[in-house]
């Protein structure tokens, strides 16, 4: 059992590292902890840098997760601007980037993703960006002004969010998709069609099936010859886990992330991981990534109970939030597999769709600027019992009724 | 700075000094105090800031704007009082407040 000499380190100070730190003291962790990170502020929010960060409406002090004397008064030591180059599981110790030795007794890996780059002619060039860090917004931020030409390849979360900040920031914004609708592969065809009128409707030049050739100074050249302007370029085509340091010690799945059981513990008993680094056990008994700030709290939580001998949280029901424009997205569970979708509503500016499995229950909820919605879409698929599906289906049926029980 | 005190489900006491303009949230995540997991940080989209505003306050405190009550429309652990911390001021006029965390966020 841990006494006041077992030293916990925690690499990686994002959302999940920041979290795991705060959990450890508040369950009583009684030794000593470091947190260790490669970016050189504060651990902070990483959601508002495609939304109010980028759009000039967020400051540094709003931007981090907690204040800097925060780690002091928890006994945390935060070692900033550090890089951890490899980990030696048999002697317990990580060495760092300026060649120091750091042993632990418990190693907590939060290293989160990288975005993910296309092997593209031209992909390289300076005015070719990607999204994942503050450095990563300040660049894109100095790049977007009123009237420069921004192409985002990648219709997803992020290269949604920065379209629509870029269109808030008075640049014209381009955005170009392989697939036949956006947000392909994280929403159903309904929320994918509802975004999409919305990006047209803010003056998006929205562009599907388009195959990318490659990046030249000043466009981007498409698979049909013809090219379309780019002042920059976003590339939002996913993130991987960032799992290098975990691969030094094999702990990484050959086809990347970091596998945990349902207290984020890994092969390795003496190391945990919590993240956006991980692949971890999901609702219905599949394993998965989950890139959101409240899987990478859930974990944090999970870890750190873990480590204090508490008994594990119960699991939550996945969320993830979105907001473009003046949409407020939110979706709750995994519409992947569901046996039909319930539509609650819709309107020009609001959305509810309601995915049921085989048994009737609610597996996940869409919603757009419906709080309602979602809030009780979360509870429902939580309680999972079968729902009326025709009730659901008309908003002039209150959805306590539903919900309760 | 006004002193707020967060009672936890288990009713152990935190009292801790907020500045004047910071939220209620604020101050329970930057104090550990918790219970309050704030996952998005005060935007007001995932009700885990949840709290019971001690009935002598809630005239100080004001009621639920729109989209905090369309949060908490449905929170599991709904009450009368209930708000979400994250839009909570701390003016100083909120100073001696009592807040208690309901049992999950989640
Ligand atoms: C632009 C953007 C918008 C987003 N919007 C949302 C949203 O609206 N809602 C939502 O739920 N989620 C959103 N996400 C996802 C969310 O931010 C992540 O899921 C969350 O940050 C994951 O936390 P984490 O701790 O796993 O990783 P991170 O927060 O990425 O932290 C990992 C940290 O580890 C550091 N690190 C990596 N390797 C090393 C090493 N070897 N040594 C030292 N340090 C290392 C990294 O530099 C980084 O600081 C967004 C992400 C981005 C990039
Ligand atoms: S912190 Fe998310 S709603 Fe208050």
């Amino acid at each position: 059992m841990a006494d006041a000499s077992s030293r916990v380190v925690v690499v990686g100070a994002g959302h999940g590292g920041s979290n795991a730190v705060a959990f450890l003291r508040q369950y009583g962790w009684p030794g000593e902890i470091l947190l260790v990170g490669d970016e050189p502020i504060l651990p902070y929010h990483r959601p508002p840098l495609s939304k109010a960060w980028l759009k000039g409406e967020a400051t540094a002090e709003s931007l981090a997760l907690r204040p800097a004397d925060f780690y002091p008064k928890q006994r945390v030591t935060l070692r900033l601007g550090t890089r951890v180059e490899a980990i030696d599981r048999a002697a317990k110790a990580l060495r760092l980037a300026d060649g120091e030795s750091l042993a632990y007794d418990h190693l907590i890996l939060a290293t989160g993703a990288r975005a993910r780059r296309i092997p593209l002619p031209g992909a390289d060039a300076p005015h070719v960006l990607t999204l994942r860090n503050a450095a990563d917004a300040d660049a894109l931020k100095a790049a977007i002004g009123p009237g420069k030409r921004v192409v985002v390849i990648g219709a997803g979360w992020i290269g949604l969010e920065v379209a629509a900040s870029a269109r808030a920031l008075g640049a014209e914004a381009c955005v170009l998709e392989a697939q036949d609708r956006v947000l392909a592969r994280v929403a159903s065809p309904g929320l994918s069609a509802f975004v999409d009128a919305a990006h047209r409707a803010h003056g998006v030049d929205l562009r599907l099936k388009v195959g990318v050739e490659a990046i030249e100074a000043g466009a981007v050249r498409l698979a049909d010859g013809s090219r379309v302007p780019a002042d920059l370029v976003l590339l939002g085509v996913g993130a991987a886990a960032e799992d290098s340091l975990a691969r030094t010690c094999g702990l990484a799945e050959p086809t990347g992330g970091i596998r945990v059981d349902h207290n984020a513990c890994t092969a390795d008993p003496a190391i945990h991981a919590i993240g956006d680094c991980t692949i971890r056990p999901l609702p219905g008994g599949a394993t998965g990534r989950l890139e959101s700030v409240p899987s990478a709290t859930e974990q944090a939580k999970a870890a750190a109970a873990h480590l204090c001998g508490k008994p594990a949280p119960a699991p939550e029901v996945p969320w993830f939030w979105s907001d473009q424009y003046e949409l407020r997205i939110q979706v709750a569970g995994l519409a992947q597999g569901a046996a039909r979708a319930v539509t609650r509503l819709r309107t020009t500016d609001k959305l509810s769709v309601f995915h049921l499995d085989a048994m009737g229950r609610v597996q996940a909820v869409e919603a757009v600027s419906s709080a309602p919605d979602f809030m009780a879409g979360k509870r429902l698929i939580g309680l999972g019992k079968p729902v009326d599906a025709a009730a659901l289906a008309d908003p002039a049926q209150p959805l306590a009724a539903l919900a309760v029980g | 700075m006004p002193k707020i005190t967060y009672i936890e489900h288990n009713g152990t006491e935190h009292v801790v000094d907020v500045a004047i303009g910071q939220t209620v949230m604020q101050g329970a995540v930057d104090n550990n105090v918790p219970g309050i997991d704030a996952d998005c940080g005060g935007e007001c989209a995932c009700a885990t800031c949840h709290v019971f505003v001690d009935p002598a306050w809630e005239a100080k405190t004001g009621t639920a704007n729109e989209q905090e009550a369309s949060m908490l429309s449905f929170a599991a652990t709904k009450q009368d009082n209930s708000r979400l911390s994250c839009q909570i001021e701390v003016t100083a006029a909120l100073d001696g407040l009592v807040v208690r965390m309901p049992e999950a966020q989640h």
